[in-house]
């Protein structure tokens, strides 16, 4: 008996729902409607991501590794999903390693990147690194799902809430990957995904006051505008690999903090 | 929904409760939230947004009722009603600061000269379940420490279990206690449990002298919601329509958004029009709303989303 198969309706992923536009709108992209955000789904995603932002980098560094792993488990199930929407299954499959990849790196990042100063006095003097904050990231077009989680897991993994404008071009595969942070024990609003104009949405993100970081990577066009509006809050603006794995994709995306403590009290 | 028969009928407005029973009718809970509903989606233009904006600022009653408020907690607050946003004067200052009576004092020193009233929650504020003549006490010592505005709890307790006239007399105590300071009656509407009784409770507290009807505590969750609100301003048009006093109305509790304030500026529009857009005969009872509002005052000027760490932490 032949059957009306139940077709995917593709939407925002917003503190861990998913959403229309608030606008309503819609684009044509990969023979899908996919939603297509306004900047007031840009502001909903950012205060989303603002709400989880405690929690997020609250949990400890093992647990949070734990989470990300997580992730890629439940990318594996979905990967017959994922490849039919992306670059086919050796991309899917570098990008799950590499959420495997990153998510080691979550209790190791203070030894590797912090440590113990030697001082010239009595002092016990330490860095340990610290999430930036809120972090907006332009994904690159290319490749539509290795280029996402690329950029997106250098932000998380140190404990940064994100929120990514995914390929312009090929945005299916970012909310298919968004079904599968859904279910990640990640919790709602650490990471938000938006799908839609860059030109648009870039702007906004990035004159955005309660933004602290934002990754042009796959912004192409005009950057100088948007490290301008960038300027306005002193944003740390990041460039990185659009497809790699790297201890400095992290490193930009926290703050060093430096401690004295008084030797003998 | 119960219509005024005869607008041309005066009615005194101390008028006792018992005679008005019949004209209290029945709310249609579902048309009253369905309307609610209906006026939260309406679309604010740009310009009136802003207009709105500053309203909203001029209508808050800045409120801090914890056990651990401090004279230099509502020293803070005051300084902030008089300016909210330090850098940007354009921003008026709010209505009123809402304290405990033991902190009205420092609230009236420190607001001297400015434009924004003191008001006092009182009458065993929030349960309301104390002996009368010491509820009147404290009434009365709020306007002697400085409160000219004084937001008193009925007692709920009299309410349900059907003492009507005993709360009517409460009021009415507070009211000769308090006067000529300005009265606001909180009905408590999230434990009143049906529209029905929330209008009942509506016309009483206004028939019993109410300069305003309150929704909440901020106790208590739910606290003002948007079909309550409605309900009591349909119960003070109602009020105005049939003798012609005008009652305000405060929801307090919950309001935490613009966007939230905004859609209570609406509903109060459309039911009882803009003699009613006034700081005189509407408040918002809250705290974080102000930040909200600051926030999106600032954004609507410099065209760029805000963030709260701009602030201050009240």
């Amino acid at each position: 008996m032949s059957r009306l198969p139940v077709k995917k309706t593709y939407k925002l992923f917003i503190g861990g729902a998913f959403p229309r536009s608030e606008s309503g709108r819609t684009f044509l992209a990969d023979g899908q409607n996919v939603a297509l955000a306004s900047r007031k789904d840009a502001r909903d995603a950012v205060r989303a991501a603002r709400g989880a932002f405690a929690r997020w980098s609250g949990t400890t560094a093992y647990n949070r590794g734990q989470v990300l792993y997580r992730l890629a488990e439940r990318m594996e199930a979905r990967s017959s999903d994922l490849a039919a929407v992306a670059g086919g299954r050796d991309e899917v499959e570098r990008s799950i390693d590499r959420v495997v990849w990153y998510a080691g790196w979550a209790d190791k990042l203070a030894q590797a990147l912090g440590g113990a100063n030697a001082v010239a006095g009595p002092y016990f003097n330490f860095t340990i690194p610290e999430p930036t904050g809120v972090v907006a990231t332009i994904a690159p077009d290319e490749p539509p799902l290795e280029g996402l989680v690329s950029r997106i897991l250098p932000a998380l993994v140190s404990g940064n809430a994100v929120v990514a404008v995914a390929s312009e071009t090929s945005p299916l595969a970012a909310i298919e990957l968004a079904e599968a942070i859904a279910t990640s024990d990640m919790p709602g609003g650490a990471l938000n995904i938006l799908t839609g104009r860059r030109s648009e949405l870039a702007p906004i993100l990035a004159g955005h006051a309660d933004v602290n970081a934002i990754d042009l990577t796959g912004a192409n066009g005009d950057v100088a505008e948007l490290e301008r509006l960038a300027a306005g809050n002193v944003k740390r603006v990041v460039r990185g690999m659009p497809a790699g794995e790297s201890l400095w994709e992290i490193e930009p995306l926290v703050e060093m903090k430096t401690v004295w403590h008084p030797v003998g009290v | 929904m119960e219509q005024a028969t005869s607008p041309t009928r005066q009615v005194e407005p101390f008028e006792p409760f018992e005679p008005r029973l019949t004209r209290i009718g029945a709310v249609d809970a579902v048309a009253l939230e369905a309307r609610a509903a209906d006026l939260a989606k309406r679309s604010i233009k740009r310009g009136s947004k802003l207009e709105a904006l500053d309203l909203i600022v001029r209508m808050i009653d800045l409120t801090t009722l914890e056990g651990a408020d401090t004279p230099g907690k509502v020293a803070a607050l005051c300084a902030k009603a008089v300016r909210p946003d330090p850098v940007d004067t354009s921003v008026p200052s709010v209505a009123a600061v809402c304290v405990y009576p033991t902190l009205a004092g420092e609230a009236r020193r420190r607001l001297d000269g400015a434009p924004v009233h003191v008001a006092s929650v009182a009458t065993a504020f929030p349960s309301g379940q104390s002996p009368i003549a010491l509820k009147a006490a404290e009434a009365r010592a709020a306007v002697e420490l400085g409160a000219d505005e004084v937001d008193m709890v009925i007692d709920r307790g009299a309410f349900l279990s059907g003492r009507h006239a005993e709360v009517f007399d409460q009021i009415v105590k507070v009211r000769e206690a308090c006067a000529p300071a300005h009265l606001k009656v909180i009905l408590e509407t999230g434990e009143l449990g049906t529209y029905d009784a929330v209008r009942r409770a509506s016309l009483l507290a206004m028939a019993a002298g109410a300069d305003f009807i309150k929704t909440s505590t901020g106790k208590i969750s739910p606290a003002a919601t948007l079909p309550v609100t409605l309900c009591m301003l349909e119960a003070i048009r109602d009020v105005h329509v049939e003798t012609g006093r005008v009652v305000g109305m405060k929801p307090a509790g919950g309001i935490r958004h613009s966007k939230q304030a905004i859609q209570y500026l609406c509903v109060l529009h459309e039911t009882l029009g803009r003699d009613w857009l006034t700081p005189q005969r509407f408040r918002f009872g809250a705290s974080s709303l102000l930040n909200d509002v600051l926030m999106q005052i600032r954004s609507h000027k410099t065209g760029v989303y805000e963030t709260p760490d701009r602030f201050t932490v009240d």
